[in-house]
């Protein structure tokens, strides 16, 4: 009798794992082909990579600068020095803070637009069924199109120059954060803009009244977050003639200026995370401020 | 109703007790007209530093609607085949890219967690490296890898591949960080070496979390590979900046609307795969 329950139990226990080493086994030949497939579209070959390989690594080092430690700290004209490897920096620095307003003016402008398109996008606030999908639909066509395309026909429409990178920034920021605002004021309580409209407000001073001042610190919080994306993106946006460091980076890069490469994808890291601690505490300051 | 109205007096007592309920104080309006005037001054001076004159706006915008005008309808052009290329090269190398960058943060993770590497200096240091590999954006390692690959797709996978190792990394360490400790202290007492510790104590927790990180970045990598073409590192990037130089507005329009549906089939697709995989979260 026992060793009957046991039987079943095992032979239960076998069927349970030849299910599952079944079910693993079609996941896995499922991934290779994915895989294999993936490869052969990527053209990511062993010869190619066995050919790629070598000259990766002859191209990193060739960046790397050719720092010496007893010229160090030496002028400009000394090879090997800091001076030397970073020979433009005021040029650059200029660059850097040019980007940085780039990114500031679009965050600002996408802003700007996000919330004029929050309000009859948000879910709660009951705008005509018109304008809900209108605004809906919109926030959605900028999200989804990269900025790099934006980037690409602004510079058609407005030239060559960082007001076709602001401007494409600005308009992706705008479906990114309309959003995350129109999320925000789904999520406030009601009863402020129920007394405002009980008061006679009309729709837009309930808006300004009611929801603005309980969603505030969100989208505060939001549009900061989103100046450190941007900044990021205003940083490469002038690889396709939009403006900012991007320029300069991608004609050294093109060039093989090598040193000068590292140089400036050194400069960029440091101010991008820079500003990242700075915008941080600056986020958490101005919540406590507002809320 | 009977309300009196109240007197001067006390209108003025009470002004003097909550004097913020009357309005903001003569140092509050000052700080506000200060920094309405210094924001308005900084806005004045960077519109004017980058040359944005009501006249270039204007013209600008007549432009952008003359594209838009050739934008209706959007056609396939001629070059159907190439185009159903480019989407399927961009997602080959979201693919392929994820894939290996997240095989190779696997071991990284784990040399990252505090849990498992005791040394700090030596994971301080480590993940500093994975801060700074963050900070440089995936295009400028496209362009880097086409210097040294050459142009084509291949570049497109090291560059999506580099990216996400540091990133994926620090997730994972975090991932194991957070794991609970019962199940490996279980396998030290069984007297399990730490590679079994690693293999049976952590990773079955963790195993479901880096497959989410995974797919996640599958689903951003899906968009970022069809800009990486910009560059030149293959993909349906390079069609559209080449469609936009010669003004085919009509193709162009066409290709993003391609573009957002496939990015919008990935998105459906990797979340049901989620879900069957690591179930509701």
């Amino acid at each position: 009798m026992r060793n009957l329950a046991i039987a079943v139990q095992e032979a239960a226990f076998l069927d349970l794992r030849r299910q599952r080493r079944q079910a693993t086994l079609i996941g896995a030949l499922v991934l290779g082909v994915c895989l294999l497939l993936a490869a052969r579209t990527s053209e990511f070959y062993p010869s190619s990579l066995a050919a790629g390989l070598p000259r990766i690594g002859e191209y990193f080092s060739r960046i790397a600068p050719s720092l010496e430690w007893r010229h160090l700290f030496a002028g400009v004209g000394t090879e090997g020095s800091l001076a030397f490897w970073f020979y433009r920096l005021d040029a650059w620095a200029l660059l850097l803070f040019e980007t940085a307003q780039m990114a500031a003016l679009a965050t600002l402008g996408g802003a700007a637009v996000a919330l004029f398109l929050a309000f009859p996008a948000a879910k709660n606030l009951g705008a005509p069924a018109w304008a809900f999908q209108l605004s809906r639909r919109l926030l959605e066509a900028t999200r989804t199109v990269p900025e790099i395309v934006f980037a690409l026909i602004f510079v058609w429409a407005f030239g060559v120059g960082a007001l076709a990178g602001i401007l494409a920034i600005a308009l992706h920021t705008a479906g990114a954060l309309g959003k995350l605002f129109a999320d925000a004021m789904e999520n406030i309580e009601m009863r402020p803009w129920d007394g405002v409209r009980a008061a006679g407000g009309t729709w837009a001073e309930a808006c300004r009244f009611a929801v603005l001042p309980a969603a505030l610190p969100d989208l505060l919080s939001y549009a900061m977050l989103r100046f450190e994306i941007n900044l990021r993106s205003a940083s490469v946006i002038g690889f396709v003639g939009a403006g900012g460091i991007g320029e300069e980076l991608y004609k050294v890069i093109s060039f093989n200026y090598y040193e000068e490469i590292s140089a400036i994808i050194l400069l960029v890291i440091l101010s991008v995370v820079m500003i990242d601690l700075v915008s941080e505490r600056l986020r958490r300051r101005v919540i406590e401020v507002v809320a | 109703m009977s309300t009196s109205r109240m007197s001067p007096a006390e209108i003025a007592s009470w002004q003097s007790r909550v004097p913020r309920a009357f309005g903001p104080s003569p140092r509050g309006r000052l700080l506000r007209v200060v920094g309405g005037v210094a924001f308005l001054a900084w806005l004045v001076g960077t519109l004017w530093w980058f040359g944005v004159s009501p006249a270039r706006m204007w013209n600008g915008v007549n432009g952008l609607f003359v594209i838009l005008r050739l934008m209706v309808p959007p056609s396939p052009g001629e070059q159907w085949v190439e185009i159903l290329q480019g989407l399927s090269e961009s997602l080959a190398m979201a693919f392929l890219g994820t894939f290996i960058a997240a095989i190779i943060a696997i071991p990284l993770g784990f040399l990252g967690a505090r849990n498992v590497v005791t040394n700090t200096l030596f994971r301080f240091s480590l993940r500093r490296v994975f801060d700074g590999f963050r900070g440089v954006d995936q295009l400028i390692w496209a362009l880097a890898y086409v210097r040294a690959v050459g142009l084509g797709p291949l570049a497109g996978v090291l560059a999506i591949a580099t990216a996400d190792i540091a990133v994926l990394a620090k997730l994972y360490a975090e991932a194991i960080e957070n794991a609970e400790k019962k199940q490996a202290e279980g396998i030290a007492a069984a007297g399990g070496s730490p590679t079994l510790i690693m293999r049976f104590g952590i990773l079955p927790q963790v195993a479901p979390i880096m497959l989410g990180h995974a797919l996640y970045f599958f689903e951003s990598n899906t968009r970022s590979a069809t800009i990486l073409g910009v560059v030149g590192a293959g993909g349906i990037g390079l069609q559209i900046s080449e469609r936009i130089r010669v003004r085919h507005w009509d193709e162009v329009a066409f290709i993003i609307i391609l573009m957002v549906l496939m990015v919008a089939a990935i998105d459906w697709l990797s979340g049901r795969v989620r879900r069957r995989l690591i179930g509701e979260r």
